[in-house]
């Protein structure tokens, strides 16, 4: 029985599903013939074309650029909600606050992208701002979900950790800051590392949301794509999807490493 | 300075989170109007229940919310079945290639949806891989209309939330003890008797975290349906967005929003009660 040949196929076959078109649409982005997924020889014609798409390259160092902020932003108020659920005790409407920390975990991207919209018009209409919809909206609105992922990694981490490593730092006589600087944060840094990547990652993903948030000054890569493959599939966005898959592979394969290192110089 | 952690994320959650759910709320009771932005607010008009009204009594909208959930079902339901071996396997292969196969279910995650949309739409439009294979070898002479089909939008939508899926099995089926499965085997049971009344009821948990982690945001799905689905796929995402972007009729929208939350609360709810128990 517990050699049973099925769970092994299934894992095979999973695999297999998961992987082959994205592989195929790799191995294709090589060919050089117009139509995506047939092959006319080896070409890099495609990385070149992609290289000078004035259009996608600004998208995407916008998605970049609103990806990183957002993520450091989400990894600071990430870092304050798991510390608040985890740390803080009772205090009065926590399960609100609960319920609101949890909330962009399971709200339909439609709802979170219209109801963040809804709230900067009304806002603009009281106060002027924010005049302009694009990268700052974007901005607020992923580091807002970001922010929500990151808490549970941090809630996690601080719910196993131990304290008596932060108590004997007190006893030693170490102030609370000296304590939380070289106690609490190293401890910490593997799921806020990890948070900020799922943070990153979630932002670069992002359709929907950004494209209710944000106004004409504001096409993030993925609302270009989107368009993109509205109208059918390009062989220029297989070569993007290589170039997403080794960036993808390096910062996988560089959070491993980093997280290795973290954990091992203990 | 004790009072900052506190005090940030009670504003920005507050600001970002509660606040804009209560302005879909209001919206969603408001006047439709010409102009920018294309509403006026429940203020001396009184409140306007047209947009439920619409909603609700609309078969055209009620269509939409019973497509929605059915999708995300089947979808939650198809994962779950994929899932089950697959976090199985996953548990049974030695240690040492427990992490790297682990990584091989969640890396497409972190490779980019729309990419991963776009393969399949390479794989199954009509001058597509699967059809030019299928001409090459003679066994068609016509192209299928395999894309933008009901069947295209289920090869999507699990191809997106399988990982999901995996999971949260695949961590109920590691904490299960060997030790009972071996003990029903030496007692006489057969695989198959094992697996249904040791492994399946001890991962139950998980499955059901793991349905309702696909279920949750597959039925508020937008760009599957819209890339991969037939005209006929007018689920709910597709609707409310719809709504927004081409009628601008923004109290409808929010409408389907509240209704659309309304009816994940109970899903919403469950799912938490999972997570806390384990």
């Amino acid at each position: 029985m517990r050699r049973s040949l099925f769970p092994r196929l299934g894992l095979l076959l999973g695999l297999l599903f998961l992987w082959l078109p994205v592989l195929l649409l790799a191995g294709y982005a090589f060919s050089d013939a117009r139509i995506p997924f047939q092959w006319g020889g080896f070409s890099w014609r495609w990385f070149v074309a992609l290289a000078g798409n004035e259009r996608l390259l600004a998208a995407a160092w916008l998605s970049l650029r609103v990806a990183a902020s957002a993520a450091t932003l989400a990894v600071v108020l990430g870092g304050c909600i798991g510390w608040v659920l985890a740390r803080q005790g009772p205090f009065r409407g926590r399960p609100l606050f609960g319920a609101l920390a949890g909330a962009p975990l399971v709200l339909p991207d439609v709802v979170t992208g219209l109801s963040l919209l809804l709230f900067f018009v009304l806002l603009e209409g009281a106060t002027g701002w924010p005049a302009e919809r694009g990268a700052t909206t974007i901005l607020l609105a992923h580091a807002t979900i970001g922010g929500a992922y990151a808490a549970v990694l941090v809630q996690a981490r601080l719910a196993t950790l131990e304290r008596e490593l932060e108590e004997a730092a007190r006893d030693l006589g170490a102030g609370p800051a000296t304590t939380f600087a070289t106690i609490t944060l190293p401890l910490l840094a593997p799921s806020l590392v990890a948070g900020w990547l799922l943070a990153f990652t979630l932002s670069l993903d992002d359709v929907v949301v950004a494209s209710f948030v944000s106004g004409p000054a504001g096409t993030t890569l993925p609302m270009v794509v989107f368009s993109m493959l509205r109208l059918g599939l390009t062989p220029e966005i297989n070569a993007l999807a290589v170039v997403i898959l080794l960036l993808a592979l390096t910062s996988a394969g560089g959070a491993l490493l980093l997280l290795r290192g973290v954990l091992g110089r203990r | 300075m004790r009072r900052l952690p506190l005090l940030v994320p009670v504003l920005w959650l507050g600001l970002l989170v509660a606040v804009p759910l209560l302005v879909v709320l209001v919206l969603s009771v408001s006047w439709p109007a010409e102009g920018v932005p294309p509403f006026n607010l429940p203020g001396v008009a009184g409140l306007n229940g047209d947009s439920f009204a619409l909603v609700l009594g609309d078969p055209y909208y009620r269509a939409a919310f019973l497509k929605a959930l059915v999708v995300a079902g089947a979808t939650a339901g198809l994962c779950l079945l994929l899932a089950f071996p697959m976090a199985l396997g996953l548990v049974r292969a030695a240690a040492a290639w427990r992490a790297p196969l682990l990584l091989l279910v969640l890396l497409p995650f972190w490779t980019g949806f729309l990419p991963r949309l776009g393969a399949w739409i390479g794989l199954l439009r009509d001058e597509g891989w699967i059809n030019h294979l299928l001409q090459a070898w003679g066994f068609i002479e016509t192209p299928l209309p395999l894309l933008y089909s009901w069947p295209a939008l289920f090869l999507g939508m699990v191809h997106a939330y399988l990982p999901f899926a995996v999971l949260p099995l695949y961590a109920s089926l590691s904490r299960l003890d060997p030790v009972l499965e071996e003990a029903a085997a030496d007692l006489g049971a057969g695989g198959f008797t094992v697996f249904r009344t040791i492994t399946l009821p001890l991962a139950a948990p998980g499955a059901a975290a793991a349905f309702l982690l696909v279920f949750i945001p597959a039925a508020g799905e937008y760009v599957i349906p819209e890339l991969l689905g037939p005209p006929s796929a007018q689920v709910v995402g597709r609707v409310l967005w719809q709504e927004f972007f081409q009628n601008r009729d923004w109290p409808t929208a929010a409408a389907l929003a509240v209704l659309l939350l309304l009816a994940l609360l109970i899903p919403i709810h469950l799912f938490q009660r999972l997570e806390a128990r384990s």
